[in-house]
Protein backbone atom coordinates (compact mmCIF):
# COMPACT_ATOMS: atom_id res chain seq x y z
CA UNK A 1 0.00 0.00 0.00
CA UNK A 2 1.28 3.61 -0.49
CA UNK A 3 1.99 5.59 2.19
CA UNK A 4 1.38 9.57 1.65
CA UNK A 5 4.26 11.58 3.33
CA UNK A 6 3.67 15.51 3.78
CA UNK A 7 6.24 17.76 2.90
CA UNK A 8 7.66 18.33 6.31
CA UNK A 9 8.77 14.74 6.96
CA UNK A 10 10.21 13.89 3.60
CA UNK A 11 13.12 15.04 4.61
CA UNK A 12 12.79 12.14 6.82
CA UNK A 13 11.79 9.82 4.27
CA UNK A 14 14.69 10.12 2.13
CA UNK A 15 12.60 12.97 0.32
CA UNK A 16 9.63 10.62 -0.97
CA UNK A 17 6.08 11.94 -1.15
CA UNK A 18 4.97 8.07 -1.28
CA UNK A 19 6.39 5.44 0.25
CA UNK A 20 4.80 2.00 -0.75
CA UNK A 21 5.08 -0.81 1.98
CA UNK A 22 4.01 -4.66 2.23
CA UNK A 23 1.19 -4.88 5.55
CA UNK A 24 -1.73 -6.91 6.21
CA UNK A 25 -2.43 -3.88 8.58
CA UNK A 26 -2.33 0.12 9.42
CA UNK A 27 -0.38 -1.07 12.05
CA UNK A 28 2.21 -3.34 10.31
CA UNK A 29 2.04 -0.14 7.70
CA UNK A 30 3.17 2.47 10.05
CA UNK A 31 5.51 -0.15 11.87
CA UNK A 32 7.67 -0.70 8.07
CA UNK A 33 7.69 2.64 7.59
CA UNK A 34 9.80 4.12 10.49
CA UNK A 35 11.55 0.71 10.32
CA UNK A 36 12.73 1.80 6.56
CA UNK A 37 12.77 5.36 7.83
CA UNK A 38 13.61 4.75 11.54
CA UNK A 39 14.21 9.29 11.72
CA UNK A 40 10.35 9.68 11.32
CA UNK A 41 9.59 7.60 14.37
CA UNK A 42 10.34 10.61 16.84
CA UNK A 43 8.16 12.76 14.97
CA UNK A 44 5.32 10.74 14.29
CA UNK A 45 5.39 9.07 18.02
CA UNK A 46 5.84 10.31 21.38
CA UNK A 47 8.08 8.87 23.68
CA UNK A 48 5.56 6.60 25.23
CA UNK A 49 4.89 5.11 21.67
CA UNK A 50 1.63 7.28 20.86
CA UNK A 51 0.69 9.18 17.99
CA UNK A 52 1.60 12.70 18.56
CA UNK A 53 -1.67 14.73 19.06
CA UNK A 54 -1.14 16.96 16.21
CA UNK A 55 0.02 13.82 13.45
CA UNK A 56 -3.47 12.72 11.94
CA UNK A 57 -3.39 9.46 10.01
CA UNK A 58 -5.71 8.63 7.61
CA UNK A 59 -6.95 5.68 5.77
CA UNK A 60 -8.12 6.54 2.48
CA UNK A 61 -10.56 9.39 4.11
CA UNK A 62 -10.55 8.25 7.74
CA UNK A 63 -8.96 9.14 10.71
CA UNK A 64 -7.35 5.62 12.33
CA UNK A 65 -8.19 6.79 15.58
CA UNK A 66 -11.84 6.68 14.89
CA UNK A 67 -11.61 3.20 13.27
CA UNK A 68 -13.16 0.50 15.39
CA UNK A 69 -10.02 -1.75 14.84
CA UNK A 70 -7.95 1.09 15.11
CA UNK A 71 -4.19 0.08 13.99
CA UNK A 72 -5.30 -3.66 13.64
CA UNK A 73 -7.55 -2.43 10.73
CA UNK A 74 -7.01 -4.98 7.74
CA UNK A 75 -5.33 -2.93 4.60
CA UNK A 76 -5.03 -3.85 0.75
CA UNK A 77 -2.60 -2.91 -1.14
CA UNK A 78 -4.60 -0.44 -2.99
CA UNK A 79 -5.53 1.70 0.06
CA UNK A 80 -3.48 4.31 0.71
CA UNK A 81 -2.37 6.18 4.13
CA UNK A 82 -1.96 9.50 4.20
CA UNK A 83 0.24 11.34 7.47
CA UNK A 84 -1.22 15.20 7.79
CA UNK A 85 0.38 17.58 10.74
CA UNK A 86 -3.00 19.62 12.19
CA UNK A 87 -3.00 23.30 10.46
CA UNK A 88 -4.18 25.47 13.42
CA UNK A 89 -3.52 29.42 15.14
CA UNK A 90 -4.79 32.49 15.22
CA UNK A 91 -4.35 35.30 17.21
CA UNK A 92 -5.42 35.06 20.68
CA UNK A 93 -3.32 33.53 23.18
CA UNK A 94 -3.35 30.21 23.98
CA UNK A 95 -4.93 29.93 27.86
CA UNK A 96 -2.56 26.85 28.70
CA UNK B 1 17.30 40.59 7.12
CA UNK B 2 15.11 37.90 5.84
CA UNK B 3 16.90 35.01 4.30
CA UNK B 4 13.61 32.89 3.70
CA UNK B 5 11.93 34.05 0.35
CA UNK B 6 8.06 33.29 -0.77
CA UNK B 7 7.88 34.01 -4.20
CA UNK B 8 4.06 34.61 -5.38
CA UNK B 9 2.06 35.91 -8.07
CA UNK B 10 0.03 38.94 -7.74
CA UNK B 11 -2.85 37.47 -8.64
CA UNK B 12 -2.48 34.76 -5.80
CA UNK B 13 -1.32 37.26 -3.45
CA UNK B 14 -4.64 39.49 -3.79
CA UNK B 15 -6.79 36.18 -3.51
CA UNK B 16 -5.18 35.42 -0.04
CA UNK B 17 -5.75 38.74 0.50
CA UNK B 18 -9.54 39.54 -0.59
CA UNK B 19 -10.30 36.06 1.11
CA UNK B 20 -9.00 37.34 4.97
CA UNK B 21 -11.66 40.44 3.68
CA UNK B 22 -14.10 38.22 2.72
CA UNK B 23 -14.50 36.35 6.15
CA UNK B 24 -13.81 39.21 7.98
CA UNK B 25 -14.71 39.62 11.03
CA UNK B 26 -13.85 35.85 11.00
CA UNK B 27 -10.10 34.64 10.15
CA UNK B 28 -10.14 33.06 6.81
CA UNK B 29 -7.62 30.66 6.13
CA UNK B 30 -5.77 28.12 3.31
CA UNK B 31 -3.52 26.34 1.77
CA UNK B 32 -0.62 27.01 -0.47
CA UNK B 33 0.35 25.07 -3.24
CA UNK B 34 3.56 25.23 -4.69
CA UNK B 35 7.67 23.74 -5.20
CA UNK B 36 10.06 24.32 -2.73
CA UNK B 37 13.81 25.24 -3.82
CA UNK B 38 16.44 25.73 -1.54
CA UNK B 39 14.60 27.57 1.09
CA UNK B 40 12.47 29.54 -1.40
CA UNK B 41 8.57 28.26 -1.41
CA UNK B 42 7.33 29.14 -5.01
CA UNK B 43 3.53 29.39 -4.40
CA UNK B 44 1.49 28.47 -7.70
CA UNK B 45 -1.78 28.86 -6.43
CA UNK B 46 -3.92 29.04 -3.43
CA UNK B 47 -6.78 26.69 -1.87
CA UNK B 48 -9.00 28.65 0.18
CA UNK B 49 -10.40 26.27 3.26
CA UNK B 50 -12.96 26.44 5.72
CA UNK B 51 -12.57 27.43 9.18
CA UNK B 52 -14.01 24.52 11.50
CA UNK B 53 -13.52 27.11 14.73
CA UNK B 54 -16.92 28.55 14.21
CA UNK B 55 -16.97 28.49 18.29
CA UNK B 56 -14.00 31.41 18.09
CA UNK B 57 -13.34 32.34 14.20
CA UNK B 58 -12.94 35.65 15.38
CA UNK B 59 -9.22 34.78 16.63
CA UNK B 60 -8.73 30.90 16.12
CA UNK B 61 -8.40 28.88 12.50
CA UNK B 62 -7.76 25.01 12.10
CA UNK B 63 -8.48 23.27 9.19
CA UNK B 64 -9.80 19.77 8.89
CA UNK B 65 -7.55 16.96 8.43
CA UNK B 66 -10.19 15.69 5.73
CA UNK B 67 -9.82 18.49 3.97
CA UNK B 68 -6.08 18.94 3.80
CA UNK B 69 -6.11 15.52 3.04
CA UNK B 70 -8.63 16.57 -0.26
CA UNK B 71 -6.20 19.41 -1.18
CA UNK B 72 -2.76 17.32 -0.60
CA UNK B 73 -4.60 15.09 -2.94
CA UNK B 74 -5.50 18.14 -5.55
CA UNK B 75 -1.51 19.21 -5.15
CA UNK B 76 -0.24 15.52 -6.33
CA UNK B 77 -2.55 15.78 -8.93
CA UNK B 78 -1.13 18.70 -10.37
CA UNK B 79 2.52 17.87 -9.49
CA UNK B 80 2.76 20.46 -6.56
CA UNK B 81 3.35 20.67 -3.14
CA UNK B 82 2.07 22.03 0.29
CA UNK B 83 4.64 24.81 0.72
CA UNK B 84 2.68 26.86 3.18
CA UNK B 85 -0.60 27.88 4.75
CA UNK B 86 -2.59 31.18 5.22
CA UNK B 87 -4.74 32.98 7.85
CA UNK B 88 -6.08 36.37 8.46
CA UNK B 89 -5.61 38.45 11.89
CA UNK B 90 -8.91 40.61 12.01
CA UNK B 91 -8.25 43.59 13.82
CA UNK B 92 -4.97 42.48 14.73
CA UNK B 93 -1.51 42.89 13.89
CA UNK B 94 0.21 40.50 11.01
CA UNK B 95 2.69 38.72 13.09
CA UNK B 96 2.42 35.70 14.33
CA UNK B 97 1.05 34.87 17.71
CA UNK B 98 1.82 32.11 20.66
CA UNK B 99 -1.09 30.03 19.25
CA UNK B 100 -0.05 30.47 15.75
CA UNK B 101 3.63 29.14 16.97
CA UNK B 102 2.46 26.30 19.15
CA UNK B 103 0.15 24.59 16.14
CA UNK B 104 3.00 25.12 13.73
CA UNK B 105 4.19 21.76 12.81
CA UNK B 106 4.65 22.35 9.17
CA UNK B 107 8.40 22.64 9.17
CA UNK B 108 9.89 24.17 5.94
CA UNK B 109 6.51 25.58 5.22
CA UNK B 110 5.28 29.42 5.03
CA UNK B 111 2.40 30.82 7.14
CA UNK B 112 1.43 33.64 5.68
CA UNK B 113 -0.84 36.31 8.07
CA UNK B 114 -2.73 39.24 6.74
CA UNK B 115 -3.88 41.79 9.20
CA UNK B 116 -7.46 42.96 8.46
CA UNK B 117 -8.42 46.30 9.79
CA UNK B 118 -12.17 46.96 9.54
CA UNK B 119 -12.61 44.72 6.77
CA UNK B 120 -9.84 45.68 4.67
CA UNK B 121 -6.67 43.61 3.98
CA UNK B 122 -3.76 45.77 5.32
CA UNK B 123 -0.21 44.38 6.05
CA UNK B 124 0.92 40.93 5.16
CA UNK B 125 3.98 39.17 6.35
CA UNK B 126 5.26 35.83 5.77
CA UNK B 127 6.92 33.76 8.45
CA UNK B 128 9.22 30.39 7.90
CA UNK B 129 9.08 27.61 10.10
CA UNK B 130 12.62 26.36 10.27
CA UNK B 131 14.36 24.04 12.59
CA UNK B 132 14.53 20.07 12.07
CA UNK B 133 11.78 19.12 14.48
CA UNK B 134 9.40 20.24 17.53
CA UNK B 135 12.22 21.22 19.72
CA UNK B 136 14.52 23.45 18.00
CA UNK B 137 11.47 24.85 15.45
CA UNK B 138 11.52 28.79 15.02
CA UNK B 139 9.33 31.14 12.90
CA UNK B 140 11.73 33.42 10.81
CA UNK B 141 10.80 36.44 8.94
CA UNK B 142 10.21 35.54 5.29
CA UNK B 143 10.61 38.05 2.34
CA UNK B 144 7.41 38.05 -0.08
CA UNK B 145 8.18 38.81 -3.32
CA UNK B 146 5.37 39.16 -5.45
CA UNK B 147 5.60 38.78 -9.65
CA UNK B 148 3.36 40.35 -11.98
CA UNK B 149 1.32 37.45 -13.22
CA UNK B 150 -0.10 39.41 -16.45
CA UNK B 151 3.24 40.58 -19.09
Amino acid sequence: MKIHIPTPLRQFAAKQATVTVEAATVGEALDELTLTHPELKKHLYSEEGKLRAFVNVYLNDEDIRYLSEKENTAVTDSDSLSIIPSIAGGSVVLSQ
Amino acid sequence: MASAVLKISDTVYAQVRQHGEQTYPHECCGVLLGKALDGTNEVEAAVRAGNTRTDSAHNRYHIAPQELIAIQRQARERSLDIVGFYHSHPDHPARWSPTDFNEAHWLGCSYMITSVETGVAKQTNSFFLSGTGEDDKRFEDEEIRVWPERC
